[in-house]
């Protein structure tokens, strides 16, 4: 366990490390002197130039990137260049709403998805099943941003239920909320359905069955329990691409989130709070993938004992 | 299933097989279906939108869908039908060539990380966790930011964000294929590398592709109507349906319609190439069939 954890943990800090070398030189190749449109476009040459080796952009990439990489690992992740406002403080401050927003969705997508995809299963190839089954591929198939908007004008315009916009209040929430969650509670129930079908035919589930459980014991304590492998690495993928897919979400309700910043800092080239913002969502998605396969390691004991060769 | 029959009979293809397998799918024969006729339509687009769909007619914006425009009008007075026809050509090329695109990398790199193995495949599958851990969308974004929008740059930046699966795949493919008689058969036979892997290891993995492919279209639509909402995919005045529904945005509260006609074909496009690549992986698995 321990040469396991060790191994899985210097193979994290490789793909930081990796993503970072990407970021920067992506994001250093763009045509366009940032430094210009900062300063606009009636600054003098000179005080460009001299801008320009204030913030050492005249130097060669590849001591820029150490140089950054350097002040990024003592949680120095620069100015940005319109707000005048350190890139951290920014980021923070709109990761505490994306967050807000991202754990609610997850949650519910969790919670309703696990129990749609038990329904689901235990009432295989009835019309609940495919009901659930159809609403599910639909929830699969639907633009977030699109199902957004249609929340807004159902229970916004139409039945004033809700805000459309902004994070004033705990109701604000809820239509984003929804709106995020669909797809992976989509997503979740088809693959716990999935999963329970498969393990149902196993032949320790017939036992329990025989040896007289009841039914509900025999499919949380038996199916269910033995089918959470799937789940578990799917709700850990799904964990990392929800803080991205809010980005759309946060756009449509104007939520003041990671997403809207770095659309915002997208239009007017913002590069510091952009390299800033990748960084620290990539950062956020590895430790979640660290997490999700340590804990698989937890509930699969072949995993855990080795096997580490596949 | 087919009947049992005798080596000497006839016995029907690999592919043979698959199709009969796929046709007594109803589900993924309506797909296939709307799949075949969503081509039709990006193919004829001129023929069977009825009007041009950048003709704007100011003094008609934002009608309800009647009998001259039976979607209704946009804030420009475009109409929205003829629209959607040709945002479907957008969707299904942005689709298919970025996942031609992904394909030929994924299998590139798949076929060399199984097959030379060792350090090849170390580094190989290094780059695949890179980029699997990498958030898809804000990737593109990055990308995108880089290369400026546009159609062009939209099947490059998400040709090349789609390959991981399919190396994946075909690696553990190519894992199993090599230690099988006729590959190590060749190998001691002499057989050049490109040439194992273009005639033997290709043709064994080609049902892979079909199906990664298939279930790599849907994801790639859904990212363009993503890029184009956020303005950072298809440019104006090109009617794509993710812009379509970042302009309706303006006017839910007049015109509700604006918005919803363009997400129904999201949705009815995406879900088709869903079903159809479920019903293939079913079709094609020899693990499936008994």
């Amino acid at each position: 366990m321990k040469k396991y954890l060790l191994s899985r943990i210097a193979q994290a800090i490789g793909v930081v490390f990796a993503i970072s070398l990407i970021t920067f030189f992506i994001l250093n190749i763009i045509p366009g002197n940032p430094v210009q449109l900062m300063l606009g476009e009636f600054a003098t040459q000179e005080t460009i130039d001299r801008v320009t080796h204030e913030m050492g952009l005249d130097k060669p990439v590849i001591l820029q990137y150490l140089n950054w990489l350097g002040n990024m690992l003592r949680g120095n992740f620069g100015t940005s260049y319109f707000q005048g406002r350190p890139v951290i403080e920014l980021l923070g401050q709109a990761f505490k709403v994306t967050a807000g927003l991202s754990l609610m969705s997850y949650a519910l997508a969790l919670l309703s998805g696990i129990v749609f995809g038990i329904i689901a299963a235990v009432y295989h190839n009835k019309f609940l099943d495919k009901l659930l089954m159809v609403l599910s591929i639909a929830g699969i198939s639907a633009p977030n941003f699109w199902i957004a908007i249609i929340l807004q004008i159902i229970f916004g315009l139409r039945l004033h239920w809700f805000p459309i916009s902004g994070v004033s209040s705990f109701a604000a929430y809820i239509l984003p909320t929804l709106a995020l969650g669909t797809r992976y509670a989509a997503s979740i129930s088809r693959i716990t359905r999935t999963s329970m079908l498969e393990v149902v035919k196993q032949d320790y589930v017939r036992t329990a069955q025989a040896k007289g459980l009841p039914s509900w014991k025999v499919t949380m304590g038996h199916t269910f329990r033995n089918a959470l492998l799937p789940i578990v690495t799917l709700a850990g993928s799904d964990l990392s691409t929800i803080f991205t897919g809010s980005m759309l979400i946060e756009s449509v309700f104007s939520i003041p989130g990671i997403g809207k910043l770095l659309l915002d800092c997208i239009g007017n080239r913002d590069l510091p709070v952009i390299e800033g913002g990748v960084m620290y969502i990539a950062v956020i998605c590895v430790l979640i993938y660290l997490l999700v396969d340590l804990l698989y390691a937890v509930i699969d004991p072949r995993i855990r004992l080795g096997g580490e060769n596949e | 299933m087919n009947k049992k029959k005798g080596i000497s009979e006839n016995t029907k293809g690999f592919y043979r097989i698959s199709w009969d397998i796929l046709r007594k799918n109803r589900l993924a024969m309506i797909c296939l279906f709307i799949v075949a006729a969503l081509i039709v339509i990006a193919l004829f687009a001129p023929l069977i939108a009825p009007r041009d769909p950048d003709l704007q007619i100011i003094k008609e914006k934002l009608q309800k869908p009647g009998p001259m425009h039976w979607l209704g009008t946009d804030e420009f007075g475009r109409d929205i039908l003829s629209r959607i026809i040709y945002g479907c050509r957008i969707s299904l090329s942005v689709g298919v060539i970025s996942q031609l695109i992904g394909t030929v990398i994924g299998f590139s790199m798949g076929v060399c990380a199984g097959y030379f193995g060792k350090k090849t495949d170390a580094v190989i599958s290094f780059i695949i966790q890179v980029f699997s851990s990498f958030p898809f969308l804000l990737f593109a974004i990055a990308i995108m930011f880089v290369l400026g929008p546009g159609l062009n740059n939209l099947y490059i930046a998400l040709g090349l964000l789609s390959w991981t699966p399919t190396a994946r795949l075909i690696r553990g493919d190519v894992l199993r294929l090599k230690n099988s008689e006729y590959i190590q058969a060749c190998i001691i036979g002499g057989g050049s590398n490109l040439r194992i892997i273009l005639t033997h290891l290709l043709p064994n993995c080609f049902y892979t592709l079909i199906v990664t492919s298939t279930l790599g279209i849907p994801g790639a639509i859904l990212s363009e109507a993503s890029m184009s909402f956020l303005g950072l995919g298809v440019q104006p005045p090109m009617a794509s349906w993710g812009s379509m529904i970042s302009n309706a945005q303006a006017y839910i509260r007049s015109s509700t319609y604006y918005s919803i006609a363009p997400g129904i074909a999201i949705i009815i496009t995406v879900m088709a190439f869903n079903l159809l690549g479920d019903g293939l992986r079913d079709a094609l698995d020899p693990k499936m069939r008994s």
